[in-house]
């Protein structure tokens, strides 16, 4: 229970106030840019997208900026942007297959049509502080190129299901649910699984995986892909009824392959875990395919208990801003709650203390 | 966003919708500056009349699950949109992701002038293409890049 | 030929949906709706105007104003269009209305699910006719409205007594509007 106090406007304008000196640091030194943030702290960028579902680079790098680098108040000051616009309508679903490669790789096939794409990736880096970065830096010499291919680099679950190696994804275009607009329900399908897990917080996603890998579920994955780079967004406006591209996103996806050892009906055969994000995000894009795998266990015929296993603790706890708003609401005035627990921790105490004396 | 088509013009037969789909996808990759600066190089656009927008909101972008399987909802982009009437009644629509709205409405009389025939070739030599171009010489920066950090595997036996 | 919808989207839908606010908190009273569109026929501007500003991409519309109409709304609201009145969120008669007990009517537990009806008529006119009187009225308020069904009065009754379920109901005529929300009562004068 929560009561209104009044009278605390005049310390929240200089609390606001100092904030955004705060936000500005020494003057002495040259402003952040928006644009800045954008270019050079893209992953940041990334992650505010993810999270707080709504893909614009320059309004996640604001956000960032006026959140003073806090990703999860970032997030949160996008969500509660978007709610001020207008739905137009949705995509077709994203042609991942034909996506222009920036980054590539296969963890379970060393020689695979389209070939091992490192792109710029932070791995084989020594992970020592360059200290060269601190100083007033050139321009790094222009990435070196070479001859591309055309060929168009094939799926790693198509090469297996070419073998029936592969379990099949369910064909199908049935409205997905949307939890923008319908809350949460339980049993929840694999698409709405997907659209939370999507938004999900990638530090809680990142160890709900690692807790698949540890022995908290039964997952023995292999990467069977990352791939990262731009798709084209398609829609069909009413009122031109043919697709038209809208632009083009980066998007990471990760296919999660598992061993799944047959049921009654099924033979032994791979099965997918699958990750997708907005922008380059590798890490987030790997543990969603973990724990995607994960939620699929009773689908599967497997043993449920680990937590990364059970979808109501998943999927009512992945959502940072939902996770700290509730989290923070603590900081609130809880005077009253707080009174009638006072009382009676006294109550209880003198009962013990007029007890112990007979 | 299936349905019927209100607010079309007869698109004709389907090459024109062929070739209306490309300058539209043209046109939502490419900035304002730039469109504007392919606008200088030809005789004035026709005068419209703004039928919607350009007005800014949001797109549910989709995935598949599993990349090939039944579609989810990713997540949410901007889009801006406009739609625009020429004088002689042609309707231009415009959607481009993003937040700018001079773009839309270029795109959007673009998208009307380019369906009278008899301005679309010049049109199409005088801004479409060069943006196309352009385009494809970025993407093709990109693919090279990436093709320079492709791994040539070369095994044991090869180094003896 | 697609016209356009509102001038300015944003601050002029505001303002419609403040003139309907005001009729809603005060049944009866006429208002005006200040920058209205200019709807395709047989669509005048304060009903247009009016589901421009409440019908979106999340309440489906009925209308029966013809396929000009349909498209114009859909293209500029967004709205999906419902198959019958009874499905709809928002429904506007030009012509003969279908019965308020056609249509939405919502639940005990969620009443604001009913539909709301756009009636657009041949006249509105304020301190003569129907006998209004419930929340908002401190007394009465006079309405004489041209071009309603004869046994409206009847109707209304009826979804009245349905409270809190039932359709609300907003009168429109060239660019002036009154409402008669549910809880209104309705006595010939």
């Amino acid at each position: 229970m929560y009561v209104a106090v009044k009278g605390g406007e005049r310390a929240i304008e200089a609390a606001h106030a100092w904030l955004a000196e705060a936000r500005r640091g020494d003057p002495a030194l040259p402003e952040l840019s928006v644009a800045q943030v954008e270019e050079q702290l893209g992953l940041a960028v990334d992650r505010v997208m993810a999270e707080g579902a709504c893909h614009d680079r320059g309004l996640a790098a604001l956000a960032i900026k006026q959140a003073r680098g806090d990703l999860i108040e970032a997030a949160f000051l996008l969500r509660a942007y978007r709610t001020t616009l207008p739905r137009f309508g949705a995509s077709l679903p994203l042609e991942t297959g034909a996506m222009r490669i920036r980054r590539r790789i296969s963890a379970t096939y060393k020689d695979l049509p389209g070939g091992q794409v490192l792109g710029p990736t932070f791995d084989y880096t020594h992970r020592l502080l360059d200290f060269a970065l601190a100083a007033e830096g050139e321009a790094p010499a222009p990435a070196p190129e070479a001859p591309a291919e055309a060929a168009t680099m094939p799926r790693v679950t198509g090469i297996l299901a070419q073998e029936g190696l592969m379990q099949p994804e369910p064909p199908g275009d049935a409205e997905p649910p949307d939890l923008t607009r319908q809350p949460l329900s339980f049993p929840a399908d694999r698409p709405l699984r997907l659209q939370a897990l999507a938004r999900g917080d990638e530090g809680f996603l990142l160890a709900l995986g690692y807790s698949t890998q540890r022995g908290y579920g039964n997952a023995h994955p292999f990467v069977g892909e990352i791939r990262m780079g731009e798709v084209a967004v398609e829609i069909v406006p009413p009122e031109l009824g043919f697709p038209i591209a809208i632009g083009e996103i980066t998007v990471t996806e990760c296919q999660m392959v598992n061993q799944f050892a047959g049921s009654k009906t099924e033979p032994a055969q791979f099965t997918r875990g699958y990750g997708l994000v907005f922008g380059h995000g590798e890490r987030k894009a790997m543990a969603m395919a973990l724990v995607d795998r994960s939620l699929r266990a009773r689908e599967l015929g497997e043993e449920a208990e680990a937590p990364a296993q059970s979808e109501e603790f998943v999927l009512y706890h992945c959502d940072n801003v939902e996770a700290t708003g509730f989290v923070e609401h603590l900081k609130l005035p809880h005077y009253v709650d707080f009174q009638s627990e006072l009382e009676k921790i006294r109550q209880l105490r003198a009962t013990a203390l007029r007890e112990a004396a007979e | 966003m299936a349905g019927p088509a209100p607010g079309s013009t007869p698109a004709g037969p389907d090459p024109d919708e062929a070739a209306r789909r490309r300058w539209m996808g043209v046109l939502a990759r490419a900035g304002a500056a730039e469109i504007a600066a392919r606008l200088d190089q030809v005789p004035p656009l026709p005068p419209h009349r703004r039928l919607r927008g350009p007005e800014t909101g949001l797109v549910m972008a989709r995935g598949r699950q599993g990349g090939d399987g039944a579609p989810f909802n990713l997540g949410e982009m901007t889009v801006t949109r406009c739609s625009v009437r020429l004088e002689d009644g042609t309707v231009g629509h415009a959607y481009v992701a993003g937040r700018d709205a001079r773009q839309a409405e270029l795109a959007a009389m673009l998208d009307a002038a380019l369906q009278d025939p008899t301005r679309r070739d010049a049109l199409l030599a005088a801004v479409i293409e060069p943006l196309a171009a352009a385009q494809a010489a970025a993407a093709a920066r990109v693919a090279a890049k990436a093709a320079a950090t492709r791994v040539q595997f070369f095994t044991m036996a090869n180094m003896r | 030929m697609m016209r356009a919808g509102f001038a300015d989207p944003v601050l002029d839908a505001q303002a419609c949906f403040r003139a309907v606010l005001e009729a809603m908190a005060r049944p009866g009273r006429v208002h005006r709706v200040a920058a209205p569109p200019e709807p395709p026929a047989p669509l005048a501007a304060a009903a247009a105007a009016v589901l421009l500003t409440l019908a979106d991409a999340d309440t489906p519309a009925w209308l029966d104003a013809g396929a000009g109409a349909e498209a114009w709304l859909r293209f500029h609201a967004g709205c999906p269009l419902a198959a019958s009145p009874a499905q709809a969120g928002f429904v506007l008669a030009c012509g003969a209305p279908p019965r308020l007990a056609a249509l939405a009517q919502g639940t005990e537990e969620e009443p604001h699910r009913s539909a709301t009806l756009i009636l657009q008529v041949k006249a509105l006119e304020p301190g003569a006719g129907w006998r209004l009187t419930g929340p908002g009225i401190e007394r009465e308020h006079r309405l004489l409205v041209e071009g309603m069904p004869p046994d409206f009065p009847a109707q209304w009754a009826a979804n009245r007594a349905g409270f809190p379920c039932g359709v609300d109901v907003i009168l429109c005529a060239g660019d002036r509007l009154a409402a008669l929300p549910r809880t209104t009562a309705l006595e010939i004068g």
